[in-house]
């Protein structure tokens, strides 16, 4: 039934494609599917991050703020002369810790995610205009080496897409393959006999929003440079977003179920739609609708394929089943 | 064989006025009245009523939205797409309004649209059992979307005279018509929620829905006609808003949902369900418009007014876990 | 012989109430020691402190002689200790391996965890105890059977070394709780020292080798199976000679009030037809998961039939919805108190008056006067204690709680009252109480379903019994059929109890 989801997703995608590419066969060429990819990039990197925090049955609705405050500082640091690699690690730190905040008042306090992070949401931006006075740092403040990094082409990819390739096969690897990883699962699955199986539910919910909040923070410094602009307002409602991607992904938001493929696929359908909408001519704010579509679209379709768990004593009807 | 000397078993150990002096709405209502002197001494021009009475346009509008989030909260449901509901029935009144529908017109569908966005949540949520944070958050994208494909950058203004008196217009003196509107709801409110078998349900099922259910009670009716009555909340929030700033943005009351949940929950509603009271919001909004308001005679800018309200949001909840903490 | 774990002192209390007070138990290798007691006599608590979730106050635990503390579920695990829980506790979007491995898996050399090593061990583990499952399969394709193996492998990869099984078969069928008894078998022949909690006394005294006695939180007594007979180990439980808790008086059995007929559903049962009277006791009793509840839920609006049709004094009601089930005079007290019965968190008389304020009220308006009125009648006919009637109720005992949600039935003045196992997890007191209600309730004209899994209680309150197996009607028993080896033989399948 998992296989079949992503395969659907995977089909979905495919027949978009296909449908774009029957009118605008440009749309199709590597050459573009690249860079609807790297311009995707960002939207993957932090669906995956909030894709650990929702198979702990929490949600992350601070990572645009997050963001935001991180590429801030990252203009900030640059403006400073601070050298990249710093800034790179800083914002990383930053970013975590942040996200740590939002883990921390769960994990001690255990206030619901939602108020949480719908709290920090708003504190976190408000502190880029208390640091700023409202105030941009456009491109010319910014260094040729900061604005450069991410567009840098390597082995025909720029840095951003290799970096989001990166952490996909990094995340992959630590949800398949690490203790915490599987432990995340196990937390959203079933907290109660998590508990006995020793993974301390809080603890293991703290680290998911510590690494949403890390992947939120190398995205601040990406975004920021990739749009050479930083201000109070950069990815505003980009959290919805997020969830969305992750909800169009398979990702149960009662927690833990979802995988690595489906969320990076629905991500890539967000990105597909997004970038496709100027070229078969249809008005860029329909984006907005048509992702929100998409979400209920996606939680009828997964809610009708994990509904009816009746149980099942006839002897002939476990035959049929 | 049943026992006749059955013990007699009291109908309560504490009076219902004890119970309210102990409860969070009193330490509220202190908080309240504590802010207000504080206001008072602060600034000379506090005291004015007309000053007190712009000051009220702050947070009726989120006040009458917070009435039925509060029920709806209770009952253990959440509406995050309340602010893209205002922005859709802003656009549909102000297509209309270009197309000169008259003033009751314009009220109609206002009300109309906050009405079918409630139901369509409601559908989702009660009929076909999803989550309603999942459903929220993307009726959220859907609503405000919707406004966006209308408008795009756009704006719609030039809303008629009389159109006017629902946001901008005065009953009596310095009573205007969104103070008496948030009096009369809250009063509306209050009998519904605590006086009404209705409002008894939102309870039980914020408890136990399975437990209500197994009662006969009809759970997604009362779920339904929850998010119809957020839904029609946010219509006349819809009227009163774009009735006060003139005009039609997809941007407009951006971040509503924050405050309304806010208040909720600084009205000592359980975020998780199951208990709350209509007086506490009330407070809830009083405290937080006289927050604004003490703050914008200090001249501080809106935005540290948004930290303040995540903050609240997220210190009502902890500090008295924190206290039993440390407590212990 | 040493015990390899003991227990000393031990004390555990919770706001209110003395969970545990200075019990002891000591757990040899290579034995099944059964600890009995009722619902409340500390019997979860001490499976806590053993796994390390909950700290003692005061005691001490020794293993090996050696005194020590389980601080975490780390910390017992490591010093050999394991559970396997009342409904198997594990995760059903992890596969078989990853379930029996998690917490402990093997690692590379890179710390990431070594899946082929951990497939290969977990193939070995399953087929030491003759499981055929296959390591990488999800446990949600899984029953609940092959979870339960699953979770015994788990056991035994820990190298656990004391195996706490906490009614492990409750929710397993007759064959797999033989199949159970021969793993049993299996871990004590290697030596494993199990703690086995459960309340049928059949099983108790067919595999374990030493019992422990607890009631309300005290040690009570210990001894070797071989040595105690069952009367014995009642008394000791229930601290007083067990008499007349069946108070089954004669009832004058009148005219059919509810009518069933061909009741179907596509996975839960079939053909369910049989007729019910005023004054009439009505016994359904068979195996756990048999599909009796089901049944009671389908008449009761829960679920829907795919087919069949009911009828209540002669005329054909639809039952779509729980509402129109009470508003027909069908009300159903559920077996899952806690969260299909009394609303927790609202007091007593809003929980009593819950389905009939349409009466209490008017014109859609509350009046607490009436709802007291009401709330105290019923509530002192069932003989309720508590502090006052606005007292949450959850803060009742079991007991009380069902006296409650029975009265909140009775308030609405119903035909037919459809109990599901009603003493379920409840003292001897409340239930001698609920016991005799019910008999009054039949004497006074209602029609009475009793849906229960104990023989005794079915036996002892029912006019007649209707024995259902795998969702099918499988025998119905009145007067002197009404014994517990036909009850037994009918629930099983005759050829297997043959």
């Amino acid at each position: 039934m998992l296989k079949s989801r992503e395969t659907i997703l995977a089909l979905a995608i495919l027949a978009l494609l296909a449908v774009i590419a029957a009118r605008f066969p440009a749309f199709v060429l590597p050459a573009n599917l690249a860079a609807v990819f790297t311009d995707t990039s960002p939207l993957i990197i932090l669906a995956l991050g909030q894709m650990a925090v929702i198979l702990t049955k929490c949600i992350d609705l601070s990572v645009a703020a997050n963001l935001a405050l991180c590429g801030m500082i990252a203009a900030m640091m640059n403006g400073a002369a601070v050298p990249l690699p710093v800034i790179l690690l800083a914002v990383l730190a930053l970013g975590a810790a942040l996200g740590a905040v939002n883990g921390m008042l769960v994990w001690k306090l255990g206030i619901p995610s939602i108020v949480v992070t719908l709290g920090t949401m708003t504190i976190y931006r408000g502190v880029i205009f208390l640091l700023t006075d409202g105030k941009w740092i456009n491109a010319h403040q910014m260094s040729e080496g900061f604005k450069a990094f991410p567009r840098a082409q390597f082995l025909g990819l720029p840095v951003m897409a290799w970096i989001a390739l990166a952490v996909v096969a990094g995340f992959a690897l630590f949800v398949s393959r690490t203790p915490l990883g599987r432990a995340l699962f196990a937390v959203g699955g079933n907290p109660h006999a998590a508990v006995y199986t020793g993974i301390h539910v809080g603890k293991t919910q703290f680290w998911a929003f510590t690494l949403s909040g890390a992947l939120a923070g190398l995205t601040g410094y990406l975004w920021v440079a990739r749009y050479a602009v930083a201000y109070v307002d950069i990815a505003g409602g980009f959290e919805l977003d997020v969830v969305a991607a992750c909800v169009i992904g398979g990702i149960a938001i009662a927690g833990g179920a979802g995988s690595v493929a489906g969320c990076v696929m629905g991500a890539l359908f967000l990105g597909i739609v997004k970038n496709a909408l100027p070229v078969v001519g249809i008005s860029p704010f329909w984006q907005m609708a048509i992702s929100g579509s998409a979400i209920l679209i996606a939680i009828a379709f997964n809610a009708r394929h994990q509904g009816a768990k009746g149980r099942i004593i006839l002897k002939h009807a476990e035959v049929r089943a | 064989m049943t026992s006749l000397s059955t013990r007699h078993i009291p109908d309560r150990l504490q009076s219902p006025m004890t119970r309210a002096t102990r409860s969070w709405e009193a330490l509220l209502l202190l908080v309240a009245i504590a802010i207000f002197i504080a206001n008072s001494l602060a600034s000379p021009y506090f005291l004015d009523p007309w000053n007190l009475s712009d000051a009220s346009f702050n947070f009726t509008e989120k006040a009458l939205i917070a009435f039925a989030m509060a029920m709806l909260v209770i009952a253990g449901e959440i509406d995050l797409s309340v602010a893209s509901i205002i922005a859709l029935c802003s656009t549909v009144m102000g297509a209309a309004m270009m197309a000169g529908v008259p003033v009751w017109g314009l009220v109609a569908l206002g009300l109309g649209t906050g009405l079918a966005c409630g139901a369509f949540n409601g559908l989702l949520v009660a009929g076909f059992g999803l989550p309603s944070i999942v459903v929220t958050i993307g009726t959220m994208s859907l609503f405000r979307g919707l406004s966006f494909i209308a408008l795009g950058d756009g704006a719609y203004t030039g809303y008629p005279a009389g159109f006017a008196w629902f946001g901008q217009g005065y009953v009596w003196w310095v009573f205007s018509f969104e103070l008496v509107l948030f009096v009369v709801m809250a009063l509306l409110f209050s009998i519904l929620l605590h006086r009404t078998n209705f409002g008894r349900l939102v309870y039980v099922i914020g408890n136990n829905a399975t437990a209500a259910r197994f009662s006969g009670v009809r759970v997604d009716r009362v779920r339904f006609i929850l998010f119809l009555l957020t839904g029609l909340m946010s219509g006349i929030a819809a009227i009163c808003l774009t009735s006060r700033l003139g005009s039609t943005r997809p941007s407009i009351a951006t971040g509503f949902e924050l405050e309304v949940v806010t208040m909720v929950v600084l009205g000592g509603v359980s975020i998780l369900g199951g208990s709350g009271s209509i007086p506490g919001v009330v407070i809830a909004a009083l405290v937080m418009g006289l927050v604004t308001f003490g703050l914008g005679l200090l001249n501080v800018p809106g935005i540290v007014m948004s930290i303040i309200v995540g903050a609240l949001l997220i210190g009502v909840i902890a500090l008295p876990r924190l206290w039993a903490m440390w407590r212990r | 012989m040493q015990p390899v774990l003991s227990l000393r002192g031990i004390t555990k209390s919770f706001p209110g109430v003395r969970a545990l007070n200075g019990v002891q138990l000591d757990l040899y290798p290579g034995q099944v020691t059964a600890l009995i007691g009722e619902n409340g006599a500390g019997k979860s608590t001490i499976v806590k402190i053993l796994t390390g979730i909950y700290q003692p106050e005061e005691g001490t635990i020794t293993v090996d002689g050696r005194e020590t503390r389980f601080p975490t579920a780390q910390a017992a695990g490591a010093a050999g200790v394991t559970a396997i829980h009342q409904e198997t506790v594990l995760f059903d979007e992890l596969t078989v391996a990853e379930n029996i491995f998690i917490g402990h898996a093997p690692r590379t050399r890179l710390g990431l965890i070594d899946t082929a090593r951990m497939q290969a061990e977990a193939a070995r583990l399953l087929a030491s105890i003759h499981a055929d499952l296959n390591p990488k399969a999800r446990l949600r394709d899984l029953g609940i059977a092959s979870k339960h193996l699953v979770a015994i492998a788990r056991a035994l990869s820990i190298d656990a070394r004391v195996v706490i099984m906490d009614e492990p078969t409750a929710a397993l069928s007759h064959k797999e709780i033989h199949e159970l008894y021969d793993l049993v078998e299996v871990l004590k022949a290697q030596g494993k020292a199990i703690l086995f909690i459960s309340h049928k006394f059949d099983e108790i005294f067919r595999i374990a080798d030493r019992f422990t006695v607890f009631r309300d939180g005290q040690f009570v007594a210990e001894g070797a199976m071989a040595e105690v007979r069952e009367a014995d180990l009642v008394q000791m439980m229930v601290g007083r000679a067990v008499d007349q808790i069946y108070p089954k008086r004669p009832a004058s059995i009148g005219a059919p009030v509810l009518t069933v007929a061909g009741y179907s559903h596509p996975t839960e049962f079939a053909d369910i037809g049989f007729t019910l009277h005023r004054g009439e006791i009505l016994g359904f009793y068979g195996l756990v998961g048999a599909g009796r509840s089901e049944v009671m839920q389908a008449l009761f609006g829960i679920t829907k039939p795919s087919k069949g049709a009911c009828k209540i004094e002669g005329q054909v009601k639809v039952i779509r919805t729980t509402a129109e089930a009470v508003a027909a005079g069908i009300v159903y007290v559920p077996e899952d108190r806690g969260k299909q019965g009394a609303v927790k968190g609202l007091p007593i008389f809003q929980n009593v008056t819950l389905p009939s304020l349409s009466r209490t009220s008017r014109a859609g308006f509350l009046r607490l006067a009436e709802e007291f009125a009401l709330a105290r009648d019923y509530t002192a006919r069932l003989d309720l204690r508590a502090a006052s009637l606005d007292q949450d109720v959850g803060l009742l005992s079991g007991g009380n709680q069902q006296k409650v949600v029975i009265a909140k039935w009775l308030a609405t003045r119903p035909r037919v009252i459809i109990l599901d196992e009603p003493t379920k997890g409840i003292d001897i007191g409340s239930k001698a109480a609920v016991h005799d209600f019910m008999s009054e309730l039949a004497a006074q004209g209602l029609a009475v379903i009793m849906v229960s899994s104990e023989i005794p209680e079915v036996l002892g309150m029912s006019d007649r019994v209707i024995v259902m197996r795998e969702g099918r009607i499988a025998a119905e028993f009145a007067g002197d059929q009404m014994t517990p080896e036909n009850l037994v033989r009918a629930a099983v399948g005759i050829e297997e109890a043959a």
